[in-house]
């Protein structure tokens, strides 16, 4: 079709996607396979048509409900963005209304795929507002049911953003070891995911006969399930193809974006609250902190697999240490920490997890905050998957392990 | 629940009681040195409560204390931005800031006052981290930051009356009926409203 024959208006429409494609910095460059038009000459509609896609909320991939709006040339992207809110249910009012005690459950509907790591920052946070010394079973069994939340958390991550990208075996397996993860919690505390399993200062419950020594067989068995999953996917040339050089973040990126947990050590920065700044009996039990150099997709996998055979190392250290003792430090009956302010974190299985609570002296909270993994992590997405397909995005939403609860609050 | 955490059984031997935490002065901090002397007038108050350092500095110098912070101390990474509504209190609000840094392996707390309807300056330029935080602070507590991209409502919808972490807004929250279609209903306005028990905050 010659220019004479075009319309003024698919002329005007013409110039207004090349415009509008050129805003974004993206044009022909990026469909590689054909030629690139000659200079001078006007694009024309193929090169650029920019559509507005709702991803999400009720899409399947975004573990939860998480709208993306994307603007889209074809199957690229050429913007994203995240629109959070839906799972908003003003947490942090409602630690504002209730005593201190009565906070932890309402931590475990945040990350509810880890809610024992959310308690434990909650409880860590008051303990140091109180300055309580935690007994070290206590400390110990704490350790041990982080770190099971984490293998669980992590689990979960495995199987679902497989089933993401179209690895559905790996799922199996993974929910597999969850499910005996889940019924260690379940025989504990009687809970599965809102598990309410610590309290300021200690711990609600010792632990029942038995339970240390299925544990043990529990973990003995685990590297070798680890092997399975590995030797389903590490090299596995398809979820190479969908991982590989997918949503690079260089270390000075991740810092800018204040990212951390799995996607910071990805990136070639080793920094794990565990070592940096020890809780906890952390300081005394020998794990190694992984760390891969590309940043991409594929090396935040291997990094969280790594993750799981340090947490395995871990537990077993923990379990050998284990003594019987008090699990309950000395805590006032009521709780009216000083009129001051302080912040406390942990590294829970997304990232840094921390709360900030302020006091003024009574037996409620004047004002707690969370600082969620999630929520900030999520803030990177959009650098991500810039350029990248939609179906990337699926891999990329994946990778960032995100948990609605914990972003809307 | 607080009858739960009881206090374990007396162990014999009495234990010499712990010193009670205080907060001190933390002038003399290098950080905070280094604050008044890179940020002339900036630093108002500085204390130290259990090992970690709060600076409180003027509101018009928030960017410019987050710049020397990051660029001449290394505090890298920026944690986190909130507040704090103080209702009785003038000013009324304390936005929060926490900076860590890799180098030194410690985090810093940067506070500063801002009363009801003033700008604070945004740091979303410096630390690109702070972007979302200061929407959540923006939408949480209503405080506005000067020279923010793209300051919308994040964790509420566009068109929603009040700001539910201020202590003045009820806890069971409001009848939104009227601030999902603004452009239909006037804020106060609405289906319900010629209902006599019905909230409305703004």
């Amino acid at each position: 079709m010659t220019d004479e024959k075009l319309s003024q208006a698919e002329r005007d429409e013409a110039a207004y996607f090349a415009e509008r494609a050129a805003a974004a910095g993206v044009g022909r460059p990026l469909s590689q396979g054909d030629t690139p038009p000659a200079p001078g000459e006007p694009p024309t509609l193929f090169d650029v048509q920019e559509m507005e896609l709702n991803f999400g909320p009720q899409h399947p991939s975004t573990h939860g409900v998480l709208r993306i709006v994307l603007k889209v040339d074809g199957e690229k992207i050429l913007e994203a963005i995240p629109d959070v809110g839906f799972l908003h249910r003003g947490t942090e009012k409602l630690f504002e209304t209730e005593t201190y005690p009565m906070g932890i459950p309402h931590t475990d509907r945040m990350d509810y795929v880890a809610a024992a790591t959310n308690n434990h920052a909650f409880c860590l946070t008051i303990e140091k507002l109180l300055d309580v010394e935690v007994p070290r079973r206590a400390q110990l069994v704490r350790v041990i049911l982080d770190e099971l939340q984490r293998l669980s958390s992590h689990l979960v991550w495995l199987g679902t953003s497989g089933i993401d990208l179209g690895a559905v075996t790996p799922f199996w397996y993974a929910f597999r070891e969850r499910e005996q993860i889940l019924d260690f919690f379940e025989e504990y505390c009687g809970a599965r995911l809102t598990l309410n399993c610590m309290r300021i200062g200690g711990l609600p419950f010792d632990l029942t006969t038995g339970w240390v020594e299925r544990l043990l067989e529990f973990v003995d068995d685990l590297p070798a399930r680890i092997d399975d999953y590995e030797q389903l996917l590490t090299d596995n040339r398809i979820w190479k193809r969908r991982t590989v050089g997918i949503g690079v973040l260089t270390a000075a990126e991740c810092v800018e974006y204040g990212l951390t947990g799995p996607l910071i050590r990805a990136s070639g920065i080793e920094w794990d609250l565990r070592r940096a700044q020890p809780y906890e009996c952390y300081d005394e039990l020998d794990f190694a902190v992984p760390t891969r150099q590309n940043g991409d997709t594929y090396d935040r996998y291997i990094v969280r697999v790594q993750e799981m055979r340090q947490s395995v190392r871990i537990l077993r250290q923990c379990l050998d240490r284990l003594e019987p003792g008090e699990i309950r430090g000395k805590v006032p009956r009521v709780i009216k920490p000083p009129a001051e302010e302080i912040y406390a974190s942990i590294e829970s299985p997304k990232g840094e997890l921390g709360f900030y609570c302020v006091s003024n002296g009574s037996n409620r909270p004047y004002r707690m905050h969370c600082r969620p993994p999630s929520f900030i992590n999520l803030q990177a997405l959009p650098k991500m998957a810039k350029g990248h397909l939609i179906s990337d995005l699926v891999a990329l939403i994946g990778t960032i392990d995100i948990v609605l609860g914990e972003v809307d609050r | 629940m607080a009858e739960e955490i009881t206090p374990p059984a007396a162990t014999g031997a009495k234990e010499v009681a712990k010193p009670k935490l205080v907060a001190t002065d933390a002038a003399s901090h290098p950080w905070v040195m280094s604050l008044s002397a890179g940020v002339p007038g900036a630093v108002v108050a500085s204390k130290t409560f259990a090992g970690q350092v709060t600076v409180t500095v003027a509101r018009e110098k928030i960017a410019d204390v987050a710049r020397h912070l990051k660029q001449a101390e290394d505090f890298a990474y920026c944690v986190d931005v909130t507040a704090v509504d103080w209702k009785e209190r003038a000013p009324r609000f304390d936005v929060v800031y926490h900076f860590y840094s890799f180098s030194k392996n410690d985090r810093i707390r940067v506070k500063c006052g801002a009363a009801d309807g003033e700008d604070v300056p945004s740091i979303a330029r410096v630390y690109l981290a702070a972007n979302w935080c200061e929407r959540e602070t923006f939408d949480m507590f209503g405080i506005r930051f000067s020279g923010h991209p793209d300051l919308r409502r994040i964790l509420t919808w566009e068109g929603f009356h009040g700001h539910p972490l201020r202590k003045d807004f009820p806890l069971e929250g409001i009848d939104t009926g009227a601030a999902i279609y603004p452009e239909e209903w006037p804020e106060g306005g609405g289906p319900g409203a010629s209902d006599p028990n019905r909230k409305v905050v703004s």
